[in-house]
């Protein structure tokens, strides 16, 4: 998660704009809740804070839904994609989700998606691509350019082929109306 | 080139950038990521040549460095929190003998209880072991004040402690401009020591000084001290002209022309500050804020020009003297002695609690509407009825346990708000 969000960071600067990312560290242990955060803005980020009131919430693992206040601070017009093989009304988040703007929010299989093009259950790059699709705070493009850049060579190829996969996968559950 | 990077990388890189022939570190959240990096470009020859010594302990890093410097190699090395007061002693000598070592400070924290988050008692426990303390506001700054420290130390042969906060700097992705190795080498000119041990030409460094000239050994490293509040702007002017932006120096303000309230403080929480200054300028607050970027040595007359046509000063500082107050809050006080400005202690973001806009807006607030104490330190978001808790748990019963503990039970959760 920490390296999605640094991807995100570096996917906007290449996109010129200025970008923040930074994790929170509870204790130091693999499988402990881990909350990363990134601010994209026009102009220069100067405030430290954790982010209190996102425009998006990505959830990489939706087992932490019943453990933290994910969504703590969320608009009803911001974007929500949630990493599950379930869509929100199998997940008892129906009426929760109803509240959002329907084209806004996905549940996707990134673990799914992630074994199929890296052999490997690491959903970072699948959501990261999957966010492209869903809004336009970010474009594919810049998400891949970052992948290579951070993962060089074949390791580079079968991440940005996910990224793209999964991003193909939001747009068309939007054009098709879908409410996956 | 700009780039997006973490801090501690882009530290790495301008360390880097200048050279150093002994790097000696022991690893310590959260400044691993300097040194690991740091490691990395010496087995890679990125940094040739260069010594990386893999020591047992920060006691043994100091004390590799002291050697190094004295034997006339540039010496490097970083820390945190509990590894700071592990190399105490060997701090106070390599100050002690003016040897001009530069230390990355990723601030931390110190225990009990434990933590690992960002705040700033293992520099302010320093803050008199004659090294000078710069603190930088953003990795950009951080970058450029490691360049700016080598020239400074070596100048003045006098250790040199870069203070950026621990995660919320050093594990920040943000953009960084780093210079090139030729821009870095015109600035920086290789290291001449005033002092050397060289068998071919034996001497004493670390001579024991007895009551007779002690006085006057120690009144020299203040003098030297001292020069370096003409040193550091100096430093910094060229460093502009040779970088093309403004970074370092020993404080700068920020809309506080004709402030009539001026914030202080020192390190990454300026930004935050300076979004809070913004808003309330909109609303007409006359409010301007006073970065602090060298608080050793203090420099005790720029501070109070700066503040000195104010009629308030809100101090916020990551750290206190227990039992006593504020601590950069002290200094302010001595620089305002007989001047009007009421001084207000603030302390926030211990053991990495975030300083929130919405915290500083309802404490600048309360500050206007005259409920704050002035001469009493206060506590940004304590949680009051859990502290009152605890204190009534110590008075009823006979073997309360450790406070620690007991509020840890009591809030019910582990680290879930921090940063």
């Amino acid at each position: 998660m920490v390296t999605a969000s640094e991807l995100l960071s570096v996917a906007a600067f290449d996109e010129g704009r200025h970008a923040q990312a930074f994790p929170t560290f509870g204790s130091e242990r693999t499988g402990a809740p881990v909350v990363s955060f990134c601010r994209i803005d026009d102009k220069a980020i100067r405030t430290r804070e954790p982010v209190s009131h996102p425009d998006a919430v990505i959830v990489q693992d939706p087992t932490l839904l019943h453990q933290v206040d994910l969504f703590g601070g969320l608009d009803p017009d911001g974007y929500i994609l949630l990493n599950s093989e379930r869509g929100f009304d199998e997940l008892g988040m129906g009426e929760f989700i109803s509240a959002f703007q329907p084209e806004r929010v996905r549940t996707m299989p990134a673990t799914a998606i992630a074994r199929e093009h890296l052999g490997r259950p690491l959903p970072n790059s699948v959501l990261l691509g999957g966010f492209a699709g869903l809004c336009d705070l970010i474009s594919l493009d810049a998400v891949t350019q970052a992948l290579r850049d951070r993962f060089p060579g074949k390791l580079g190829d079968s991440n940005t082929a996910a990224a793209t996969a999964a991003c193909e996968h939001v747009r068309e559950s939007l054009t098709g109306g879908v409410h996956a | 080139m700009l780039e997006q990077l973490e801090g501690s990388q882009a530290v790495a890189r301008a360390v880097g950038m200048c050279r150093p022939e002994v790097i000696a570190a022991y690893p310590i959240s959260p400044q691993t990521h300097i040194v690991e990096a740091l490691s990395d470009m010496v087995r890679t020859s990125d940094i040739d040549p260069c010594e990386y010594m893999m020591v047992e302990s920060e006691f043994a890093a100091m004390s590799a460095c002291i050697g190094a410097s004295a034997a006339g190699a540039r010496a490097y090395t970083a820390t945190a929190s509990q590894g700071l007061l592990f190399m105490a002693e060997a701090l106070y000598n390599a100050s002690g003998l003016g040897l001009p070592i530069v230390m990355t400070l990723a601030n931390r924290a110190i225990g009990a209880p434990i933590n690992i988050w960002n705040d700033h008692s293992d520099s302010m426990s320093q803050r008199d072991s004659g090294w000078i303390q710069l603190f930088a506001e953003t990795n950009q700054e951080a970058v450029d004040l490691h360049i700016q420290a080598f020239r400074l130390a070596e100048e003045l042969s006098l250790p040199v402690m870069v203070c950026m906060d621990g995660f919320i700097l050093t594990h920040a992705f943000e953009q960084v401009d780093l210079p090139s190795q030729d821009q870095v080498d015109d600035f920086l000119p290789s290291f001449k020591p005033r002092q050397m041990l060289d068998p071919a030409e034996p001497m004493t460094i670390g001579a024991m000084v007895g009551p007779e000239a002690f006085t006057e050994v120690k009144y020299l490293m203040h003098a030297k001290q001292l020069q370096a509040l003409d040193a550091i702007p100096e430093i910094a002017a060229d460093f502009t002209e040779g970088f093309g932006r403004e970074s370092g120096g020993l404080v700068r303000s920020y809309r506080a022309d004709d402030a009539e309230t001026i914030v202080v403080a020192l390190g990454s929480v300026l930004g935050t500050i300076e979004d809070v200054i913004d808003e309330l300028r909109e609303q007409g607050v006359k409010i301007g804020a006073l970065a602090i970027k060298c608080f050793r040595p203090w420099p005790i007359d720029e501070v109070r020009e700066a503040l000195v046509d104010a009629d308030r000063v809100i101090v916020i500082e990551k750290a206190f003297a227990v039992g006593a107050g504020g601590i950069v809050g002290q200094n302010v006080r001595l620089a305002l002695s007989g001047c009007e400005p009421t001084v207000f202690d603030i302390v926030a973001g211990l053991g990495g609690r975030p300083i929130t806009r919405k915290s500083l807006r309802s404490l600048f607030d309360e500050v206007f509407e005259g409920n704050i104490e002035p001469n009493r330190l206060h506590f940004l978001d304590l949680k009051k009825d859990v502290v009152e808790r605890e204190i009534g748990r110590t008075e009823n019963g006979r073997n309360p346990g450790p406070h620690a503990e007991n509020i840890l039970r009591d809030i019910g959760t582990v680290a879930s708000d921090s940063h």
